[in-house]
This record gives C-alpha cells, sequence and structure tokens, in this order.
C-alpha cells in the first residue's frame, strides 16, 4: 500500500508531549444539578503514542474526548485546568483558531459511524468537502487524494462512489479513520471505535489502525469500556473513576501489576478464554452519581478494603480524597491503601 | 443425543425473510436447518456475529416469529403453530425470554412491582393474596434487596444493572422451565456483568431451568455454559461442549472467532489472523456450498459445490466443514 500522503513521518521515538491535560474540569448543569464529570485530570500524550483511556459508562472518558476536541456543548463546560497542545493552550482560543486546530492538528473517531457519514452524499463527496474546508486544494487531486485515503484502509477506491448505506458498518468505520488521517493529524482521538462492531471486524481494524500509526506517525488517544482490549493495543493506559484518574502505567505493567482496587476489579471482570474457570465476583454495586460523588475516595463504597473495622484506613478512606502519586516511573496510582503500603 | 430429559427442542427449525421487491425480490436465510436441544439444569451458549441469526432463533423459541419450516418441540409437542390463546400462554408460562435492552424491556411509567406483579396474575401463579409475598421473594433472588424498596420504584430510578435484575425476576414469576437469554448482558457495564451471570449460574442450579444464553462474546459464553453452538450464516457450524469446542475448535469459523477476541497475554501483531477478504455472513439466497468459503483459509474445491453437513469429527463435538470435519 503506497501513499499519497507526502512526507510519511517515520516513528519517533521521543519523549516530545504532544497533548498535556492540566487539572482539567469539566462540569454539566448549574447549581444543585451541577456534576464535575471530569474533575481534576492530569494526562499527557507523547509523539506516537497509543494511549488508552478506559471506565465505565458515565466516569467521563468521553468528555474527556469532547473537550480535546473543544466539541463541548451546553449545559458542559470546561471549569478549570487547561489543554496544552504542542505547547500552546487551547482554553480560551477563538472558535475560528479552534476551527483551524480541529481535523488539521486533531481528529476525532466516534462509535457510531453510521450517524457520522451523511446519509445523501457520496463518501468521496464528503472526504472532499473536509478536506476543502482546511485547505486549499483543486477538486482533481483532493479526489485523487481521497481514493489514496480509502486504499490505505482496505477500502476500494472506486468505493467513493457509494453511498454511506451501500457499505457494511466496518467498512463505514473504515471510512471514518480514513476522513480522520486526511490531513495528517498528530493526535487522532478514537472514542469506543469498535463497540458497535462484531470481534472479528474490530480485530482488523485495530491492526488497521496500528499499521497505519506505524506508518505515518501519529498519536492516539483510544477511549473504551473494555479494558482487555487495551492491554494487548495500547502503550499506556489510564483507568478512570467518577470523574478521576484513579491509576495509570504502561500496558504491560497495568496487566501484570495493577494496584487500584478498582482496575484490580476491572481486570477480574472479564472471564477468560483459556486456562482454569474461577469464580468471578466483578464489582459489587455501582457508579456513583456525579451530581452528589462519595467523600473521599469515590471508589470507598464499592471498595473491598474499605472496612471500618481498619478505623484509621477507613477514617482518611472516606473523607480525605486520594491523589495520583507514582509508584514507579511511570506507574501512579490514587489509593490510599498503596500511599500507606509505600510509606 | 436424548430426548426424554429436554424439554425444548428444536428440529430443522427454518425462517426466510422476504427481502426486496418486485424482480429483486429474494429471501434471506436468517436461520437454516437448525437443530439442537436445552436440557433442564443446563446453559447452551448460542454465539456467532451479527447477523448471523441467533438472535432470531431466540425470537423464533419465544414465539415472537412463526418459522418457515421446522419444529419446536415442547416437551415432547410442536408449539410452533399453536395459535389458541391458551395454549400460546401455556408456552409462554414456561419459555421466557430476557432481552439485551434493560432500558428498553420496562415500562417507564409503571413501578417494578407491576412488572413482576402482571405475570404472577395473568399466568395465576400464586393466589391473590400471596402476590405481594411472591413479588419481594422474587426480588430477593435476584438479589434486589430490600424488596420493599426496590418494589416500588421506577424503572429510571434504577442501574442498568438492578433493571436487568428486574427482568430476570419477571422472568422467573411464572416458574419457567426455560429462559432465553439474548445479549442480557452487552448493554450493561463491565464491572456488574459478572454478578448478572453468576445470578443465571445459580438459577440454573437452584432451580434446574434450561437456559439458552445468546451472545458475541466467547469469554462469558466458557465462564457461563456447558455446550456452545456457533452459528455462521443462518447455520449451525459447529456445536458440542463448551470446554471440548473451545480448546480445540474444529470449523475455520469457531477459529478465527477466537483468534479475534482481545486476548492480554499476547501483543496485537504479534499474532495476525489469517483471513481471507470475504462479505460478512449475508444469507440472501445462497448458492449451494459452504457459506465461509469466501474467507476460509482452509477452502478446497468441493466447498463451493456441496453444502457441508454437520459431522460428529470427535463425537459429541460436530461442525460442518469438508476438510476438518469430511463426511465419511
Amino acid at each position: 500500500m503506497t501513499s499519497s500522503v507526502e512526507e510519511p513521518v517515520l516513528q519517533s521515538t521521543s519523549d516530545a508531549k504532544l497533548l498535556e491535560l492540566r487539572h482539567l474540569t469539566v462540569e454539566y448543569g448549574s447549581g444543585a444539578k451541577r456534576a464535575r464529570a471530569v474533575d481534576g485530570v492530569d494526562l499527557t500524550i507523547h509523539e506516537s503514542e497509543i494511549v488508552g483511556l478506559a471506565g465505565e459508562s458515565g466516569c467521563g472518558k468521553s468528555t474527556i474526548a469532547n473537550a480535546v476536541m473543544h466539541i463541548l456543548r451546553p449545559p458542559a463546560r470546561i471549569a478549570g485546568g487547561s489543554i496544552v497542545f504542542n505547547g500552546e493552550d487551547l482554553v480560551g482560543k477563538s472558535a475560528e483558531e479552534l476551527r483551524r486546530f480541529r481535523w488539521r492538528n486533531v481528529s476525532i473517531v466516534l462509535q457510531s459511524a453510521m450517524n457520522a457519514l451523511n446519509p445523501v452524499m457520496r463518501v468521496g463527496d464528503q472526504f472532499i468537502d473536509a478536506m476543502r474546508a482546511h485547505e486549499r486544494i483543486d477538486r482533481r487531486r483532493a479526489i485523487a487524494r481521497t481514493g489514496e485515503l480509502l486504499e490505505l484502509v482496505g477500502i476500494d477506491r472506486r468505493r467513493a462512489r457509494a453511498y454511506p448505506h451501500e457499505l457494511s458498518g466496518g467498512m463505514r468505520q473504515r471510512v471514518i479513520i480514513a476522513m480522520a488521517l486526511a490531513l495528517r493529524p498528530e493526535l487522532i482521538v478514537m472514542d469506543e471505535p469498535t463497540t458497535a462492531l462484531d470481534v472479528v471486524v474490530q480485530r482488523e481494524i485495530l491492526q488497521q489502525i496500528e499499521a497505519l500509526k506505524r506508518e505515518f506517525g501519529f498519536a492516539v488517544l483510544f477511549i473504551t469500556h473494555d479494558i482487555s482490549l487495551l492491554l494487548e493495543f495500547a502503550d499506556r493506559i489510564a483507568i478512570m473513576y467518577a470523574g478521576e484518574i484513579v491509576e495509570a502505567a504502561p500496558a504491560a505493567r497495568l496487566a501484570s501489576n495493577a494496584q487500584h482496587p478498582y482496575t484490580q476489579g476491572l481486570l477480574r471482570s472479564f472471564p477468560p478464554l483459556t486456562g482454569p474457570i474461577t469464580r468471578l465476583t466483578g464489582i459489587p454495586g455501582s457508579p456513583p452519581d456525579l451530581r452528589d460523588p462519595p467523600s473521599g475516595c469515590r471508589f470507598h463504597p464499592r471498595c473491598p478494603h474499605c472496612l471500618p473495622e481498619q478505623a484509621a484506613l477507613s477514617i482518611r478512606q472516606t473523607t480525605e480524597r486520594p491523589v495520583l502519586r507514582p509508584v514507579q516511573p511511570g506507574h501512579e496510582v490514587a489509593c490510599h491503601l498503596v500511599a500507606e503500603a509505600s510509606q | 443425543m436424548t430426548t426424554a430429559a429436554a424439554p425444548l427442542e428444536v428440529r430443522n427449525l427454518t425462517k426466510h425473510f422476504a427481502v426486496g421487491g418486485g424482480v429483486r425480490r429474494a429471501h434471506l436465510h436468517a436461520v437454516d436447518d437448525v437443530s439442537f436441544e436445552l436440557r433442564p439444569g443446563k446453559i447452551t451458549a448460542l454465539v456467532g456475529e451479527s447477523g448471523s441469526g441467533k438472535s432470531t432463533v431466540a425470537r423464533l423459541l419465544a414465539r415472537l416469529y412463526d418459522p418457515s419450516t421446522g419444529a419446536v418441540l415442547f416437551e415432547g409437542g410442536d408449539v410452533s403453530t399453536v395459535r389458541r390463546r391458551r395454549d400460546v400462554l401455556r408456552y409462554r408460562s414456561q419459555v421466557q425470554m430476557i432481552f439485551q435492552d434493560p432500558f428498553g424491556s420496562l415500562n417507564p411509567v409503571k413501578t417494578v412491582r407491576h412488572h413482576i406483579e402482571r405475570p404472577l396474575r395473568v399466568h395465576h401463579v400464586v393466589p391473590r393474596g400471596q402476590i405481594e409475598g411472591r413479588v419481594h421473594e422474587l426480588l430477593s433472588t435476584v438479589g434486589l434487596v430490600p424488596p420493599e424498596d426496590i418494589a416500588a420504584k421506577y424503572p429510571h430510578e434504577l442501574s442498568g444493572g438492578q433493571r436487568q435484575r428486574v427482568a430476570i425476576a419477571r422472568a422467573l414469576a411464572v416458574e419457567p422451565k426455560v429462559v432465553l437469554a439474548d445479549e442480557p448482558i452487552s448493554m450493561l457495564d463491565v464491572s456488574i456483568r459478572i454478578g448478572i451471570l453468576n445470578l443465571m449460574a445459580r438459577l440454573k442450579e437452584e432451580r434446574g431451568i434450561a437456559f439458552l444464553y445468546v451472545t458475541h462474546d466467547l469469554g462469558s459464553a466458557r465462564y457461563l455454559a456447558d455446550d456452545i453452538l456457533v452459528m455462521y450464516a443462518g447455520q449451525i457450524v459447529e456445536h458440542g461442549p463448551i470446554e471440548q469446542v473451545l480448546s480445540s475448535p474444529l470449523h475455520p469459523y469457531t477459529r478465527l472467532l477466537l483468534a479475534a477476541v482481545p486476548d492480554p497475554a499476547t501483543k496485537l501483531h504479534a499474532q495476525r489472523i489469517e483471513m481471507r477478504k470475504g462479505r460478512a455472513s449475508a444469507a440472501v439466497d445462497p448458492p449451494e456450498g459452504c457459506r465461509f468459503v469466501t474467507r476460509c483459509p482452509l477452502a478446497i474445491e468441493v466447498c463451493s459445490r456441496v453444502t457441508p453437513p454437520l459431522v460428529e469429527e470427535r463425537p459429541p463435538q460436530a461442525a460442518r466443514c469438508h476438510v476438518t470435519a469430511p463426511a465419511s
């Protein structure tokens, strides 16, 4: 597969920070109904790195995606912190500056590709529209580029003449990924890009994303509820619970040495395909209402290690908010238990 | 296979849907010649990709559709054509269904109590005076405590997992012998899925219910089920005891499915799956021959000419494949 895309960037191993979320806080609503969907999140994505963000529905992971893209809609708003991209803070930029930033620097792939494409427009025309909205390119070159992008994701270039309904779900999702690549962004945000797809198609698409990443060197923020998928696919994983990041570590380290009880519970929630079948417990209870989050550690009502017998610890767990602390270089955990053990 | 112990048996079940119109009229073979049985105290997993026909099978068994041909035998009698209200009611009181979407399957303006009470009244399960007590008992059984509080709530006051438990309590109200669960956990949060699976496992043990567990998730199927049926393009391509099938799959499609499941033990690129491009299971007026042939890495000449039969290559494990389970 050859690409049109000029000067393909080789995979860089640099530690250069591409995106940095600093104490990002996003709120929905106001007054008594105010909910902090994202509460003081710090997260860094380096160049050409795949960072996975995992958590349950309502934990704030998609809100982070929307905040990075600056496509939050009222009643959501950024209530604090900064989003630094290539050294520049995006919070407070004008609408026009943000419009240029989107797609050129960062693009997004959402879960339901079927809704993202215009059903009454040929696929190819949608590519051309997108390209011409962001750069000066004549129609003929845009058509050629569209064909090349489609081939990059394994779709025959003649399918540019197809309408979205003529493509399968997997193909439409590939079209969206090709579109996200159109302006060669440095970061692609993928919010549950394969959740609606079958496992076989999901695997094909993940392999394709990885191959493209190796070719073009973009970074990926990959958001999903499926931690088992991230263990295989991501370089680094951050686990979110109730608006906060509770643990972040390299994928291999997280698989073998998860420290936060919530991460451990998530990892135990996937029955294995090989080895002995042991009785799993999942995590008792359900995620909290963010309009009224639990005091102290937000996970404490569901935590198997929060016991009234251990009075001193349990008081800290129920009143004091744990902060992310490194337990090893690159591995951070926000948990009183872990903080206690490492002291 | 023994039939005596099977409350529900499916024989050569076929369902075709007409698609298109006029000269483009064609038939989608959603379910083609499917046979299996559900036994008491056993969970049978029915797996396959979307469009493979697995949900149609569940709906045929629940009598939500009429089959094109074939029979559904309940305790020996064919129920696939019963029409009289009394007979349908009797069947529905023995065979219950749990749906995927716990948000859509409960009436938003009715309390939990209403949902559980209704089947008790319609099917005259207990005398009127005992209904209240039975509602609370059922809610406790599915882990919704305290039942008095839960019974008074409306669906929007419950989490997804709690709603699915209400749906299960409702299904149990009529003391069914068979429960058909169509993707009961796929819309729930990861951390609460196991709780629902454990509940189903307990009900199987304690009540001897025969479960059909329809899913696309092989991990949960292995965790829960005793037997597995693998569907592709409307046909069962492999079946057998689940450990045997998953540890030594015969059909290339079962192998492909297994290879595609994310496995934290391996890295993505370390294990490229061998697959040829082809259309996923579409069975619109399928020609003679194996339906997996366009995607199959093992295909030989005969595959595109002759539809392979289900052969018990390693009894009771059987597959529909000319190469790995040839007819003798």
